[in-house]
This record gives C-alpha cells, sequence and structure tokens, in this order.
C-alpha cells in the first residue's frame, strides 16, 4: 500500500496538479483573447504595482483596515506554500525521487508551520460560520474546500507526533495531499493560480486606463 | 434578508416586461450573454472567488442597512449572475425581478469593492452583465428604459429636439452676456481648439450651467465651439441599462461631430459617467482603444485654468465646504487631487470627508441608479445612509459635485436625512469668484 500511494499515486498527483494548471491557463488565455479588454489593458507596470501592494500585508487600505485578519491570512498562505516544499522529511524525498537537494526547515519551526496552518484552516471555518455576511454565501463545498486543504497538514502533523500508527498516517497523509493536489485546478482552490493574473488585470485597468490605484 | 419593501417595489419596466417572457426565451438569452459575450473574466472571476466577503465593508449599501448581509458585493453576485450560470439560465420570474433591483438599484458599479477584493475582481462587471442579460430581455426599470430609448431616438438623454437644443444656447448665450459682455456660445466653428460637450439634462433642467461655461471660457479666452447637431450629448444611459448597441451609436456620433469639426480636444461639462462612456466603455465597445481626440474633463480643465493663471480668483466661498469623489473620475480618472487644487483655491474652508479620494462612498445615484426614477428613491436613500454620516461629519454648509449624478443624489441625501446643506457644481462658484476681465 505505501509503496503504492508513495509512487505511482504521487506521480499522477504531481502530473494531475502540473497538467491541471496548465490547462486551466491555455484554456483560459484562449478565452482571454476573445475579449475586446483584456490582453491591450495588461500593463506589467500596473499589474505589478497592484501586486506588490496587495502581497505584502498592511500595504494597501484594505489589508490595514483588518490586522487580524491580515495577520492570519498572510501567515496561512505563506506556511501553506513554504511548509510542504522545504519540510525536512519532504526534502528525502525529494532528494530520493529526483536527487533534487535544498534547503529544508529546522524541525521546530516546521512544527510551528504546521500549526499555523491548521489553526488558519480552522480560523476560517469558524469566521465562515460566524460572521453574517461570510455565513450568508457559504456552500457547503467551502466547508469541503478548507477540510481538503487541512487534511494533510493535520493528518501530516499527527503522523510526525506519531501520536497515532505511523505507517497508517502516513498513507493518509499522502492521500489526502494528493487530494489536495489534485483538487486546486478544479475548485476555488484555483485562486493560487488565477490570484496574481486578476489582481494584474485590475491593478492595469485602474493603473494604465482609469490613473488610479487600486489598494 | 434583503429589505421586504424594496423587495416588493413594482416596476412596470421590470415586471410587466417579466410577466412577458417564457421560460425558453430567459434561458436562450442568458446562454447567449454567458456563451458569446463573455469570455475569460467572468470564468476566472466565477472560479476565483472563495466566497470571504471582504468586499462587503466596501459597499455603501451594506453598510448603511446595518450590515445586511444580502447587500453584500458578493451576496449581490451570487443572487445574481451565479445563479444564472449554476442553473444554466433556468431561472423565473421572482428571480429575475430580484435581479433587476440588484443589479439596477442595489449597485452603481463604482467599483469601490474590487479595491477591498484581494483578488480584484472585478464585480461590477459582473453587475454589468446581469444588465446586459436583463436589457436583451426586455426587463429594465422604465424611467432608465426612457432614457435608453430617448438616446436611441433622439441621440440625447432627454428628448431633446434640435430646435430646442440651438434656442437654449441662444437663450443662455443672452444670460451670459449679461454677466460677461461679449460672451458667446460659438456653434459648428470649424477647426476650433476645444468642443465643449455636455449631457442631455443641462439644456432641459439646468440650462444656466451653459452659461457659466461661456462665461469661463470667455475668461480664459478658449477658443470653443459648441455643436448645433445631434451629437452634443455625451451622456449615456443605454451604457448602464445595457442596451451597447445603442450606447455604441451614441457614443460614435459624439466622436463623429467633435472630427468633423477638426477640433484639438473636447472638453466636458462635469459629469462622472458620460467621461466613463466616452472614454472607456464606448471606445471599447466600438473596438478602439481609446477615443480619436483626448477628451479633458471640466474638473482638469478647470485645474488648468487656475494653474496657469488664466482665470484668477477674485474672492473665496467663505462657509465650510466639502467634495464628492465621483467615482468615474477619481476612481477612474485620478482627479482626485486636481478636484481638491480647485477646490482649495475658490474656498476659504475646505474639509475633506472620511474616507477620501478612490476610497470615498458611493453617491449611490450615478451607475443608472438614480435614472431608475421615483419608485426606487427610498430604496435609495436607504442605501446610502453613510454618505449623510460622511457629511454631517464634515460639518460642511455645502458639498461641490464635480458630477451630476452625484450632485443630484446628493441632494436627495441631504433632503431625506435633513443635513441643512446644499449642492454646487464648481462651475456655479466659479463665475461667483473668479476675476471677470474688463469686456
Amino acid at each position: 500500500m505505501y509503496e503504492f500511494v508513495s509512487g505511482p499515486l504521487v506521480w499522477i498527483a504531481f502530473i494531475g496538479f502540473f497538467g491541471g494548471l496548465l490547462y486551466q491557463f491555455v484554456t483560459t488565455v484562449r478565452l482571454a483573447k476573445k475579449e475586446r479588454v483584456v490582453l491591450p489593458t495588461m500593463s506589467p507596470k500596473f499589474g505589478l504595482r497592484s501586486l506588490l501592494h496587495w502581497v505584502f500585508p498592511f500595504a494597501g487600505v484594505s489589508t490595514r483596515a483588518r490586522p487580524f485578519f491580515t495577520l492570519i491570512s498572510f501567515a496561512f498562505h505563506i506556511c501553506l506554500l513554504v511548509t510542504p516544499l522545504f519540510l525536512m522529511g519532504h526534502a528525502v524525498l525529494w532528494r530520493q525521487s529526483f536527487g533534487l537537494t535544498w534547503w529544508s526547515l529546522p524541525e521546530g519551526v516546521a512544527d510551528v508551520m504546521t500549526l499555523v496552518v491548521i489553526f488558519g484552516c480552522l480560523f476560517f471555518v469558524v469566521r465562515r460560520l460566524v460572521q453574517p455576511e461570510v455565513r450568508n454565501v457559504s456552500e457547503p463545498s467551502d466547508f469541503v474546500l478548507a477540510l481538503v486543504v487541512l487534511a494533510p497538514f493535520l493528518t501530516g502533523y499527527i503522523a510526525h507526533q506519531q501520536w497515532l500508527p505511523y505507517q497508517t498516517m502516513i498513507i493518509i497523509h499522502i492521500v489526502t495531499g494528493v487530494i489536495w493536489l489534485l483538487a486546486i485546478p478544479w475548485t476555488r482552490l484555483v485562486h493560487m493560480l488565477w490570484f496574481a493574473f486578476t489582481r494584474a488585470y485590475m491593478g492595469s485597468e485602474f493603473g494604465s486606463v482609469r490613473h488610479s490605484r487600486d489598494w | 434578508m434583503a429589505d421586504l419593501v424594496d423587495i416588493k417595489i413594482i416596476d412596470p419596466g421590470v415586471d410587466d416586461n417579466i410577466a412577458k417572457l417564457t421560460p425558453e426565451r430567459i434561458k436562450e438569452t442568458i446562454n447567449k450573454v454567458l456563451t458569446q459575450e463573455t469570455a475569460a473574466r467572468l470564468k476566472v472571476y466565477m472560479d476565483t472567488c472563495v466566497h470571504c466577503g471582504l468586499c462587503a465593508e466596501a459597499c455603501q449599501s451594506y453598510v448603511s442597512r446595518d450590515k445586511d448581509p444580502d447587500y453584500a458585493p458578493v451576496a449581490k453576485v451570487r443572487d445574481t449572475i451565479w445563479e444564472m450560470v449554476k442553473r444554466k439560465g433556468d431561472v423565473d420570474g421572482e428571480f429575475l425581478h430580484n435581479a433587476a433591483r440588484i443589479a439596477f438599484v442595489d449597485c452603481g458599479a463604482c467599483r469601490r469593492c474590487s479595491m477591498y477584493c484581494p483578488f480584484g475582481i472585478d464585480i461590477s462587471y459582473l453587475i454589468m452583465t446581469v444588465r446586459r442579460i436583463m436589457n436583451l430581455l426586455g426587463v429594465v426599470p422604465q424611467y432608465l428604459q426612457d432614457t435608453t430609448n430617448s438616446h436611441a431616438a433622439t441621440m440625447n438623454q432627454m428628448w431633446v429636439q434640435q430646435d430646442d437644443w440651438i434656442d437654449t444656447l441662444m437663450w443662455q448665450e443672452e444670460d451670459a452676456q449679461a454677466e460677461l459682455a461679449g460672451t458667446r456660445i460659438p456653434l459648428d466653428k470649424q477647426g476650433a481648439d476645444i468642443m465643449y460637450s455636455i449631457i442631455g439634462p443641462e439644456p432641459k433642467i439646468l440650462a444656466q450651467l451653459i452659461a457659466n461655461m461661456a462665461i469661463i471660457f470667455k475668461a480664459a479666452g478658449a477658443d470653443w465651439t459648441m455643436p448645433s447637431t445631434d451629437g452634443w450629448d455625451n451622456s449615456n444611459m443605454a451604457m448602464y441599462s445595457g442596451d451597447f448597441e445603442t450606447m455604441g451609436r451614441v457614443e460614435r456620433l459624439h466622436w463623429d461631430t467633435a472630427s468633423q469639426l477638426k477640433v484639438k480636444r473636447v472638453v466636458m461639462g462635469e459629469c462622472g459617467h458620460a467621461y466613463r462612456g466616452a472614454v472607456y466603455d464606448g471606445p471599447r465597445w466600438l473596438g478602439w482603444t481609446k477615443p480619436p481626440i483626448p477628451m479633458v474633463h471640466a474638473v482638469e480643465y478647470y485645474y488648468e485654468l487656475i494653474k496657469s493663471g488664466r482665470i484668477k480668483i477674485a474672492r473665496k466661498i467663505e462657509e465650510p465646504v466639502t467634495v464628492q469623489d465621483p467615482c468615474n473620475i477619481v476612481r477612474g480618472r485620478g482627479l482626485q487631487d486636481k478636484l481638491r487644487y480647485i477646490v482649495n483655491a475658490i474656498c476659504e474652508d475646505f474639509r475633506d470627508m472620511d474616507p477620501r479620494y478612490e476610497h470615498n462612498y458611493c453617491c449611490q445615484a450615478g451607475g443608472g441608479l438614480i435614472n431608475c426614477g421615483p419608485p426606487w428613491k427610498l430604496s435609495r436613500m436607504k442605501s446610502n445612509r453613510v454618505k449623510a454620516d460622511q457629511i454631517h461629519d464634515t460639518g460642511a454648509h455645502l458639498v461641490i459635485t464635480p458630477c451630476h449624478n452625484c450632485h443630484s443624489g446628493i441632494e436627495d441625501i441631504i433632503g431625506h436625512y435633513k443635513l441643512g446643506c446644499h449642492v454646487s457644481f464648481i462651475s456655479e462658484l466659479l463665475v461667483k469668484t473668479m476675476e471677470m476681465p474688463e469686456a
């Protein structure tokens, strides 16, 4: 079982993840060419100007308006991206599978970062239940997606702490991680891909066409 | 839950026309727009929105209605275009009634929410797509549709006939001459530096604004003209009712007229949406990247005149004033600093609103909202208590509004919330404060 999930299944996950994102990108660029405004409006200068104001916390009015939410949201997303790539346990696998060696996170730091992701997921779920304007537009799928993101981090953490049988937890961890990766291109998690483009488009439109700022 | 009183408002343009629709026609129309008139933006915006609700606080209607979650921009999108996409156009009359209220009256397409959405989703574009669908279904608030009909039939917004138009200009020329001898309103002057274009309501109900501008041009020694023929109106309610074909005709005629007069630039009066129509939406629909002749908004032009000393300020307005940032020239053109330069030049006691600049709240009148007419007025007032609070907090007695929609909308708000202020265009203040040259 472990052989399968850590071998072919992981390949399926990576191929599905990158292939899915590529498919989304190519088909959407083709669609964008049909629009009169999208591609001619895109401006590297104004797109980047806007992006820079949104990838740094507190650089814009919106992120400054909710300091607590901003901190959690930024911490969550940074840990979400960095931890899986630079976890020591994963680094070993990168080397074994692809011969890639790179820097990895100290164990304690990785633990904290994983907890940040877990806490972040729970925070988003609670916020979705408690804040009326968010609850009002929440669908069952929003909760499922939070679970899809939470699962690999929670199971990975449990496996690492060896609170439950290690081998079983690792298998569950890999399976949930695969589900997560495969879900990204086909669900609202695709904002991972589109964030930069939607923001850059709005920044371009505000900057180059409307001579104003969008942050 | 959206306001129950507002949900029940009957508008013949909406409800009588919904009654004539068949399920097939609804489905076919919605799917036509979804497949043929939208592409990457709708898809990406639908896929990317994570329902986080961060746009809520950006909307004046949400804030003004005690944070009723149904007035959050994301909820307005959910109750309109999301459902249309999800149900593949299979929606009923009740849904359309609600969608019409949301798209035409509860959203002014001011784009403030895109500055609070982390992804920069263009929510106003999504709402405009709903309006486009509604227009093709013939479901548009009656008053708004009437202005569109007027554009289609007369090429101006207010059913002004050519003889009335010329007569009004001659009458305003005489009035202006009483203020400043020698003032002219030159008609059809080929090769003038400036064509001055205005919105339909000016000759209809606010004709003195034309005289004001004639006086300003005279004082500045400008070489200007106005067309005697159709094409003088730069306003465009068809843009907001979703009738993009008529929008395109109106803009084409406006630019054709300017081109035939061989002017170097077009200066437009104090209006916001007309700027949007003439500079972005119109040209884009016509397949142009930009207008064929530079368009200068009145605020830019006044700034130029005062800064260069072509008009001089002799006295200042003494009462406390504040200024509304119209979405289409501030969030839509970045004129906030020039606007404040002018206000500071002509007023002694200027007090800014909070928030201000691009972050100022919408007037809840532009974007076609006020044009939906009396059935919806109370709803508009309920949706903009925050503007009343903003004005009240400045302590100003005078609100300067360099946009016709902001002007009328804020006048309504002042009346409804009994703020005891008055509203003024910049041109009205300029003719009071500037130095009149010797004739």
